[in-house]
Parts: structure tokens; C-alpha cells; sequence
């Protein structure tokens, strides 16, 4: 009886065979997901025409019609007139050519716009250093410090033969890298301490503080806190302590940024099982230590994906800056095609814009993807 | 009722002492008047139903739960809300968990490195060296620099013992420490808890492993309802069980054994 149920004896062990071509390959990836039935089938067919015209339309515009110098006309002005003209429209890739120094760096004075120019080099540099996990240390601040005072140094100058630059002419990437950075690097240690001080059991009043901060801040538009910061603040401030106005702005940014980032990282605290935090305990590791070395590691890294949203969130919302008079690179832009020589040229400024803060976010999400799969390995239970 | 356990070894002083303790949660009575004493060098074994209060007595030798009534006194430190005397006994006191509970992003040395290097203040070289002596001695050395996730659950457990013995507990509690692995993986773990009670360790295991009660305990304590119902060496309670309750206890923990 046992026999005929048991299978048949393996002697030698079945050997291991490559699947068939039906199952793995481009063909049978195409068959699976393009082409599986007759609906999808169509879709397929419809959704590619659709795709194909478009990107067709798009490349005659932005490549094979545009013009990219316009000549300078009778007056003295670029004779923008040659892209109003044009049949079949192509898009007028001058008015980027003209305008991009303005866009970047504002009204910075032209001659000193190197500048500008050597501050976002080095924000990019600091922020490839501080991408490497090997220079994950304690040095890593003393960068960040030098790197900063040196931003510092060039854009307002005043020392080592610069002449002084005024925080008013200050503009375009500069002001929106400085908002970004400055307001992620403090919002992000404040969300944590924030997060930390919301589940704490033995503050009360602290966790009150916290969830009183978190609640106020989520609760009005950015917009609206960057107006308090602008107008209402000075009124409160003693006269002569006045801080300027990017100075407040980063301020309502870095306040605002930190109650969203706190509610991502609280949301990572809870993900972590209870037995961790026993562990750490049963093993005589004080509060800090717990948390440092136990408890935010791993929390951190569950909520890289919404961490990471947020972060490239708030990249863009610098240009909220706008409406108190700021000149982040938005607002240079629109200032840039106000110009009635170049009036009507919006879409090739705003399409350049967007490849810039597409650079920036696509960078961000990219560098976090690989750090998710990096850290995935340890993660696994 | 309860009867002292008649030593099988010379036991010396009380290390652990529950007198009294009650705890509530919310309304929940969950402990009734607990009082045991566990000698240095001794091996208690507490078993009883789900829902008895036997994790949560344990889980009060190092205040992972803390209690409202009652004294609790280990290693001559009384556990308050004082927060230095909860550290000095929790260095002393080394705990197993149900689900292990290794640290995921630390590889298995610096899961057994970690509490000696920060809590001691052990040397980095030192504290490795140490680890990969108890490691060996749970004969895992080989496993050192994977992470806990790519470890069977047996593996796992046995370095959250080796975890544990890197600082050098004097007491080492057990809370169902076979309770969430595949049957096959039971022995490998049990083997190194009596390898470890031989060396003399003191030890309060949570279990319903009664092989190993009966091969290592020098006392059993049967707990109830949040209360001590019986007590007394492994062959008193196996063999003659006084309370109708251990009695039904036993006939069901022992069906299908």
C-alpha cells in the first residue's frame, strides 16, 4: 500500500532544464504583457499610434523646425519676429540662449555671475559626497560646514577682493538650491527629534508640544506661513532684530517641511515591531542608544519611498517663494519671458525649467532606489 | 501547597525574589500575590496555560512590564522607577524572546557585539572576540557575517542566546524560546539551553517543553490564572500533581505526545 502512494524512486536527480522560450524572453514578454487577448491587443495597437504621433509632433517641434539663434533686428533688439513667423512652427530655442544667465542666477551682477555658478557646483559636489556611503562619517559634517561658509563667501562676497553682492539681487538656481538644502538638512534631524517626541510616553508634555506642532503646521498652506513669515513676523520682532526676508522664508520652510517629514518618520517608528524595542531594552541600551543604534536605522530605511516623495515635494514647493518676492529659478523664468522681445516664447522657458528640476528630483529618487536595494538585503526577515 | 524544591545541587543565595507582586492591566488582574524565589544557580522552569501570567512574571525580573504591588529583588537591587538600578540589573539579566528579536540590519556579530560595546564599553576587538567564543560555543561561528534574516529560525534563536550571553548576564530568562520554530529545528535549540544550564547558569525558563523541564529543571513552578498554583521538582509535578488544575493541565499539554 505505502508503495503506490510514495512517488517513484529518484535515483539520479531530475536535471535542472533552462524554461522554455514560450515563458522567458522579449517574445513571451510581449506576448504576456502586450498582447495576451484581443482587447489588449487593440489597446496596444491604439496607445502606440497615439505615443508615435505625439512623439513625432514633439521632435519636429523641438528639434527639426526650431530655431535656435534668432538674428539681431534694426533697433538693436533680437528679431524675435523670424520665430513668430515660422511655418511650420518650430520652438524658438533663442529666447533659452538669451535669457538662460538671467534664469539661473537672476539679477546677480552679470560680471560677477561666476559666482553663483561656483555655489551650485559645489552644492552638486556636496551633495555627490554626501550621496557615497563612504564618507558616511562624523567628517562628513565638517564637509557640509566648509562647503556651506564657502557658498556663503562667494554669494555675498565682501571678503578676499568679492565685492559685496546684496541678498536682494541674490537669484534663480542658487536661491532655489539654497532653500532646498538649508530647509531639508535642519527640517529632516527636527522631524525625527519631532517624531520621537510624539510617541514619547514619559514627556507628556513634550509629546502635547510635538503633536500641537505637527497639527498647526500641516494645518495651513505653505503659502500662508510663508506670508506670516514675511509680513507678520517683522511686526513681533523687536525693531532692529529683523531678519530678512530668506532668512524667514527658510524658516516657514524648514517648519513646514519638518511636520510632514515628522509624520513620515513617526510612520516608520510604528512599522517596527514591539520586539525590538524590548530587545534593545532587555539588553540594557540607555533611550539614545536604543534609538540611534536600533530603533531609527531601521525606521529610516522603511520609509525611504515616502521620505524620498516628500523631499522631491518640497524641492519644487521652493518656488512657492515667489509670492513674497523671492527670486528662485521659477520666478526668474516667468520674469525672463515677461521681457516683450520674448513675449509668447513661455513654453520652451517653462520645458527648460522642467528639465531642471526633473534633473534634480529624478537624481533624488534614482539615488534612493539604489539605497532601498542596497539596504533590502539586511532587511529580510 | 507549594513545596521548596529539594536541591539537587547545593543552591546558595536567593538572586531572584518576586514577594507579593500584583499586576493589573487596566481593570485585568494579571497577577495574583507572585511570590517566588530563585537561588543562584538554579533552573526554574514555569509552564502553565496561555493567558496564566508566566511570560508576564518573567517578563517582570527585568521590568520589560513593570508591577504596581509587591517587591521584586534581583541580585540585591529592588526594581523601581529609579532608572540606575534598572540599568544595573539589566546588564545582569540576559533575556531570550519568543521571536528572537535580532536586530535585522546588524549582521549576527554585531547583533552579539552591540550592547557589549555600548553598554560595557567593552573594546571593539575585545567584544568580537568574545562574541565568536559564545558563537562557536552555539556552533554558529561559521554564520558570523550574515544577517539574521538569512538564517533558519533555529540559527536564529541560538545567536539571540549567544546575544545574550555576550554580557555575561548572571541570570538568563527564557521567554518560550521554541515556541515559534518548525519542530525540527526545537532540538538544536533546546541542546544549547541544557549545555547551558550545565554550566551552571541560572536560569527562568517559559516553556511547555517538558523534556527539557524534566532533563534540566530543579523546579518546576505551575502558574494559573495569574497565580503560583503549584510548585515542586519536575518528577513531584510530573508525577504526582496535587491541584486538579496541573492535572488538567498536563493531560492536555501531554495528548499526542
Amino acid at each position: 500500500m505505502e508503495q503506490s502512494l510514495a512517488p517513484a524512486p529518484a535515483e539520479a536527480p531530475v536535471t535542472e532544464r533552462r524554461p522554455p522560450a514560450r515563458v522567458v524572453g522579449p517574445l513571451a514578454w510581449l506576448r504576456a504583457n502586450l498582447f495576451n487577448s484581443w482587447w489588449s491587443t487593440a489597446l496596444t495597437l491604439v496607445m502606440g499610434y497615439l505615443l508615435l504621433r505625439w512623439a513625432f509632433a514633439f521632435f519636429g517641434w523641438a528639434v527639426v523646425h526650431a530655431i535656435w539663434t534668432v538674428p539681431l533686428g534694426p533697433n538693436g533688439q533680437p528679431a524675435t519676429n523670424v520665430c513668430r513667423v515660422a511655418d511650420p512652427a518650430g520652438a524658438c530655442w533663442a529666447v533659452i540662449g538669451e535669457k538662460f544667465r538671467f534664469i539661473l542666477f537672476g539679477r546677480f551682477p552679470y560680471a560677477e555671475q561666476w559666482r553663483p555658478a561656483l555655489a551650485v557646483v559645489l552644492f552638486l559636489a556636496l551633495y555627490a559626497v554626501s550621496a557615497m556611503r563612504r564618507f558616511w562619517r562624523m567628517e562628513l559634517v565638517l564637509i557640509w560646514v566648509v562647503a556651506l561658509a564657502m557658498i556663503g563667501v562667494l554669494m555675498w562676497g565682501g571678503i578676499l577682493g568679492l565685492p559685496f553682492v546684496g541678498q536682494d539681487v541674490w537669484g534663480g538656481l542658487p536661491i532655489t538650491l539654497i532653500l532646498a538644502t538649508f530647509g531639508l538638512a535642519f527640517a529632516f534631524p527636527l522631524s525625527v527629534l519631532v517624531a520621537l517626541g510624539r510617541r514619547s510616553r514619559t514627556l507628556p508634555a513634550v509629546r502635547v508640544l510635538c503633536v500641537l506642532y505637527v497639527e498647526l503646521i500641516r494645518g495651513v498652506p505653505l503659502i500662508s506661513l510663508l506670508f506670516m513669515a514675511s509680513v507678520m513676523f517683522p511686526l513681533f520682532m523687536p525693531a532692529g532684530l529683523n531678519p530678512d526676508k530668506l532668512v524667514r522664508a527658510q524658516l516657514a520652510f524648514i517648519l513646514f517641511a519638518g511636520a510632514y517629514l515628522a509624520e513620515v518618520v513617526r510612520g516608520g517608528l510604528q512599522a517596527l515591531p514591539k520586539g525590538q524595542y524590548e530587545a534593545a531594552d532587555a539588553l540594557g541600551l540607555s533611550y539614545w542608544k536604543k534609538t540611534c543604534l536600533i530603533i531609527l536605522p531601521q525606521a529610516l530605511r522603511l520609509v525611504i519611498p515616502p521620505l524620498v516623495n516628500t523631499f522631491t515635494g518640497f524641492f519644487k514647493d521652493t518656488s512657492l517663494v515667489l509670492i513674497i518676492g523671492l527670486f528662485d529659478i521659477l520666478t526668474t523664468g516667468k520674469i525672463a519671458v515677461s521681457d516683450p522681445v520674448w513675449n509668447g516664447f513661455a513654453t520652451e522657458v517653462y520645458l527648460f525649467l522642467a528639465v531642471i528640476y526633473f534633473a534634480f528630483c529624478y537624481a533624488m529618487s534614482k539615488y534612493s532606489r539604489g539605497l532601498e536595494r542596497d539596504f533590502a538585503r539586511a532587511r529580510r526577515r | 501547597m507549594s513545596q521548596t524544591a529539594a536541591p539537587v545541587r547545593t543552591l546558595s543565595r536567593p538572586i531572584i525574589e518576586l514577594d507579593h507582586v500584583n499586576k493589573w492591566y487596566g481593570a485585568m488582574h494579571v497577577l495574583r500575590d507572585v511570590s517566588l524565589t530563585v537561588a543562584e544557580g538554579e533552573r526554574v522552569v514555569v509552564c502553565g496555560p496561555s493567558g496564566s501570567g508566566k511570560s508576564t512574571t518573567i517578563r517582570c525580573i527585568n521590568r520589560l512590564e513593570s508591577h504596581q504591588e509587591g517587591r521584586i529583588v534581583v541580585d540585591g537591587t529592588e526594581l523601581t522607577d529609579d532608572l540606575k538600578a534598572l540599568d544595573t540589573i539589566r546588564r545582569e539579566v540576559g533575556m531570550v524572546f519568543q521571536s528572537f528579536n535580532l536586530f535585522p540590519h546588524l549582521t549576527v556579530l554585531e547583533n552579539c557585539t552591540l550592547a557589549p560595546i555600548w553598554v560595557r564599553k567593552t573594546p571593539k576587538a575585545e567584544a568580537e572576540e568574545l562574541a565568536m567564543e559564545f558563537l562557536r560555543r552555539v556552533k554558529i561561528p561559521e554564520q558570523a557575517k550574515k544577517y539574521p534574516g538569512q538564517l533558519s529560525g533555529g540559527q536564529q534563536q541560538r545567536v539571540a542566546i549567544a546575544r545574550a550571553l555576550c554580557m555575561k548576564p548572571k541570570i538568563m530568562l527564557f521567554d518560550e524560546p521554541t515556541s515559534a520554530l518548525d519542530p525540527e529545528m526545537i532540538k538544536e535549540v533546546l541542546d544549547t539551553m541544557i549545555e547551558l544550564a550545565e554550566s551552571g547558569m541560572t536560569m527562568v525558563c517559559v516553556t511547555h517543553e517538558m523534556g527539557f523541564a524534566r532533563q534540566v529543571a530543579d523546579r518546576v513552578v505551575f502558574m494559573d490564572h495569574g497565580e503560583v498554583v503549584e510548585s515542586g521538582t519536575p518528577t513531584e509535578m510530573f508525577e504526582h500533581p496535587q491541584t486538579g488544575r496541573l492535572k488538567l493541565f498536563l493531560s492536555q499539554i501531554l495528548r499526542g505526545h
